[in-house]
């Protein structure tokens, strides 16, 4: 069980912790996000940012409609996002369901997609709501089948709750099945913390309870991963970094749709935890739509004409 | 690999706003009466990012200053005094629209005389200029609602000098109003940022405003010492130095001119232990950075509870690395250029004066233009309330920070001033907040925010920092006479 040596895992402890957090002004952290999203980013600069967020997307498929064919033609996408330009890198992952990942996986290492992780949503994913012996099996099952990134949700009724000794021991327990075998995200569902206080315990919280990556939402609730929200986050693994060493992972995913969003969030990183940050090891985006828009923007930049949508796959 | 150049790193490549939306004439004269007068002196106006001359401007003297006079004297008498609030108000509705339509344009302008960021001439100066004109434009057909009973009038001919922090959003807080109440207006810009007011003329022409009721008289201090002692002056509001503040106060003692004078600050951003630690690290950068320090209500005193400050210091030189510093009209310059070299020489001074007075100086490592004045964003630690910089106001991005025990230390701390514009408190316990801003001595006081401005909104100072207010109804009144003052 990681804490870093902040906490001794008794629940006082934590609850101390969590509790001396500085408050966020929302007033204030709106007005940063608003205010880096004037960033112009032309040119080199944007090349830059579009090569980087393709390799940072993790290309996510979460309905209850997948199938097997659905996911291997996601997973060929992944691989080789314009099948006309191999310079174009892979995705930072692909991100399914539980029951996809053997297919995923298997399909990938067909096609020279060996680089390519497969993330499996987990614990019960997207509510939560089952019994930690359920999300046990569930996390177990994923890396049985290949997933070496877990993305958790986290127990949101137990937080909001204040039950946090809960949530903090649900994702030690994960933590601890992923081993060295898997990347752990943890998903905190922001658009249900609703607070921007709250997003802030939830970081510190997952951290201490050994995440690699924290991560905005699931996809299926809105607001979801807005700049604030990612801006608070983005702040705390930079001040944990500063307390303990470690560069915790942040992934926003729900609701980056376009280049320009994609590109919002890269300011952000870039001035709020800084350019370490800036690679796809500690610093993803859960999309679906996002990646077809970074290709045509990419073909614009090279043409200079903006290509009908005909010119990228639809999956 | 996409074609061409590949950076390894988020380098953020020029952005620059182009300067085809402006054109700048090589000479320009005063403009009274409706119409462009030659000047006989000229002086120069330059860009101070890069010591470019931009025009050469009319030095006003005795007769143009009389002129103008005249001719707002005039067209009270003939036009402007006959006209209802309504119709007014009309003409200020129109100048508020105009000033949108034309926003991009007075942007470039704005940053292009005076140095600042685009950014800011584009999201703060011009569009509050605007909201100026439209909230006064409201006001100008019930002044009989304002609480100001039913005879209170005009004064008259309005005398207005205005400086070169925030030229036109000044002009408009000195105009809109001035022209709300029925008045008629000679106005003198700053000597190193005349190039939005006489782009102004231009509006009031475009609006079909009558000859004489806005004059633009361009000119040094000579200029403006004409106007504060013409006789056919009515009222007199000054945005400036507390130096030449007092001076005019003298200049119009033993007259039955009004005056307003907005002055200059020292203000405080008391920071306590309870704070939003990062919002507060934003407000303290936003409070003294914001328009290259450039602003009477800048927050130059960062007074800290000492349980925090360490910490707080480490964050805020972390953010301060961050600043863009440069070329004023690219979208992502966060401080651009100095005024003047006469300012950038007082910055200079006083930051010295922090040297030799034992306080340890700190700037984030950066490169400044060869060309044009810069001053690298600036903190100093370890002041006191004895040094020069915790006491004189440095007009520059150099911030003096000062630390205290307890919130009445503080306090007491934030008030040992001779000024009194604006403060700020940061704390996340709302009773803290109250309380403080019940015991704090100045005109403005934010919480957990800083530099917010709103037409709607009175500012002014206490102490050495002005007579009156600006904005709301407070400013408005100001512009009547008859009016029972509180």
């Amino acid at each position: 069980m990681k804490q870093y040596g902040l906490i001794d895992g008794s629940e006082s402890a934590l609850q101390s912790f969590l509790n001396k957090l500085p408050g966020v002004d929302a007033v204030g952290a709106d007005a940063r996000a608003a205010m880096l999203a004037t960033r112009s980013i032309k040119t080199t600069s944007k090349r830059w940012a579009i090569e980087t967020a393709i390799s940072m997307v993790d290309l996510t498929t979460l309905e209850g409609a997948d199938t097997e064919d659905k996911v291997q033609a996601l997973c060929a996408k992944a691989v080789r996002p314009d099948p006309t330009d191999l310079s174009v890198p892979s995705v930072g992952a692909v991100c399914v369901y539980n029951d996809m990942v053997a297919i995923a996986r298997r399909h990938l290492d067909l096609i020279g997609g060996n680089h390519v992780p497969v993330a499996a949503v987990s614990t019960a994913f997207p509510s939560g709501r089952a019994s930690m012996k359920v999300k046990i099996q569930d996390t177990k099952d994923a890396i049985a089948a290949g997933a070496s990134e877990i993305d958790m949700v986290i127990d949101r009724g137990a937080f909001l709750s204040g039950r946090f000794i809960d949530v903090f021991n649900e994702i030690a327990e994960i933590k601890e099945i992923c081993g060295e075998k898997a990347h752990l995200k943890v998903i905190f569902e922001t658009g249900e913390l609703v607070t921007y206080d709250n997003v802030r315990k939830a970081s510190y919280l997952a951290m201490l309870a050994g995440a690699d990556f924290i991560k905005t939402s699931t996809g299926k609730v809105s607001p979801a991963a807005t700049p604030p929200v990612v801006l608070v986050m983005l702040e705390a693994v930079r001040d944990f970094y500063e307390m303990t060493g470690a560069r915790i992972g942040v992934k926003p995913a729900g609701g980056i749709r376009n280049t320009k969003d994609a590109i919002k969030q890269l300011v952000l990183v870039n001035e709020t935890a800084g350019p370490e940050w800036l690679k796809p090891s500690l610093f993803r985006i859960g999309a679906s739509a996002l990646l077809n828009d970074l290709l045509m923007q990419r073909m614009k930049m090279n043409d200079g004409y903006y290509a009908s949508p005909q010119y990228v796959t639809i999956d | 690999m996409i074609n061409g150049e590949f950076l390894m790193t988020f380098e953020y490549a020029p952005a620059p706003e182009s300067r085809a939306s402006v054109s700048i004439k090589s000479k320009y004269g005063h403009y009274i009466g409706g119409k462009f007068v030659a000047g006989e002196k000229h002086f120069r106006t330059i860009n101070p990012a890069t010591e470019e001359v931009l025009s050469s401007i009319a030095l006003g003297g005795k007769k143009e200053v009389d002129a103008a006079v005249k001719a707002a004297k005039k067209a009270l008498d003939m036009n402007w005094s006959k006209l209802s609030g309504r119709e007014r108000g009309k003409y200020l509705f129109r100048i508020a629209r105009i000033l949108q339509e034309r926003a991009r344009e007075f942007a470039v302008l704005e940053s292009l005389d005076n140095g600042k960021p685009i950014r800011e001439s584009r999201d703060v100066d011009v569009p509050l200029a605007a909201a100026h004109f439209f909230y006064h434009a409201g006001w100008a057909d019930k002044l009989e609602f304002a609480g100001v009973g039913t005879n209170a009038k005009a004064h008259g001919v309005v005398g207005q000098i205005i400086p070169w922090n925030f030229p036109l959003l000044m002009l408009a807080w000195k105009v809109a109003p001035a022209l709300a109440t029925g008045n008629t207006v000679v106005l003198k810009p700053a000597e190193t940022t005349p190039l939005t007011a006489l782009l102004f003329a231009e509006v009031c022409e475009q609006a079909g405003l009558p000859a004489g009721v806005v004059n633009i008289l361009t000119g040094d201090g000579s200029t403006g010492a004409l106007i504060v002692n013409h006789p056919g002056i009515n009222k007199i509001a000054f945005t400036g130095s507390t130096e030449v503040g007092k001076i005019i106060a003298q200049s119009v003692a033993g007259t039955n001119k009004s005056v307003t004078l907005e002055l200059g600050g020292k203000a405080a951003n008391i920071v306590f232990e309870d704070a939003a630690i990062d919002e507060s690290v934003e407000g303290i950068v936003n409070g003294i950075f914001f328009n290259q320090g450039h602003v009477c209500c800048a927050g130059s005193r960062l007074v800290i509870q000492e349980s925090i400050s360490d910490e707080f210091i480490k964050k805020l030189q972390k953010r301060m690395e961050k600043i863009r510093i440069g070329d004023p009209l690219d979208k992502n310059t966060d401080l651009g250029a100095i005024n003047s070299r006469a300012q950038l020489e007082k910055i200079k001074d006083l930051s010295l004066a922090g040297d030799a007075e034992g306080a340890e100086r700190w700037s984030p490592k950066c490169a400044l233009p060869d060309k044009g004045f810069w001053f690298a964003p600036t903190i100093f630690t370890g002041v006191t309330q004895t040094h020069r910089i915790a006491r004189e106001e440095i007009f520059g991005p150099v911030l003096s920070v000062l630390t205290f025990r307890t919130p009445q230390e503080g306090i007491d701390k934030a008030n040992n001033t001779p000024f009194g514009l604006s403060a700020g408190i940061w704390s996340e316990k709302g009773s803290k907040v109250l309380w403080a801003s019940q015991k704090l001595k100045a005109g403005v006081i934010w919480s957990n925010t800083f530099n917010r401005f709103d037409p709607t909104s009175p500012f002014g100072g206490y102490k050495e920092s002005g007579w009156g207010r600006e904005g709301g109804r407070h400013g408005l009144t100001a512009y009547l006479k008859g009016v029972a003052h509180e």
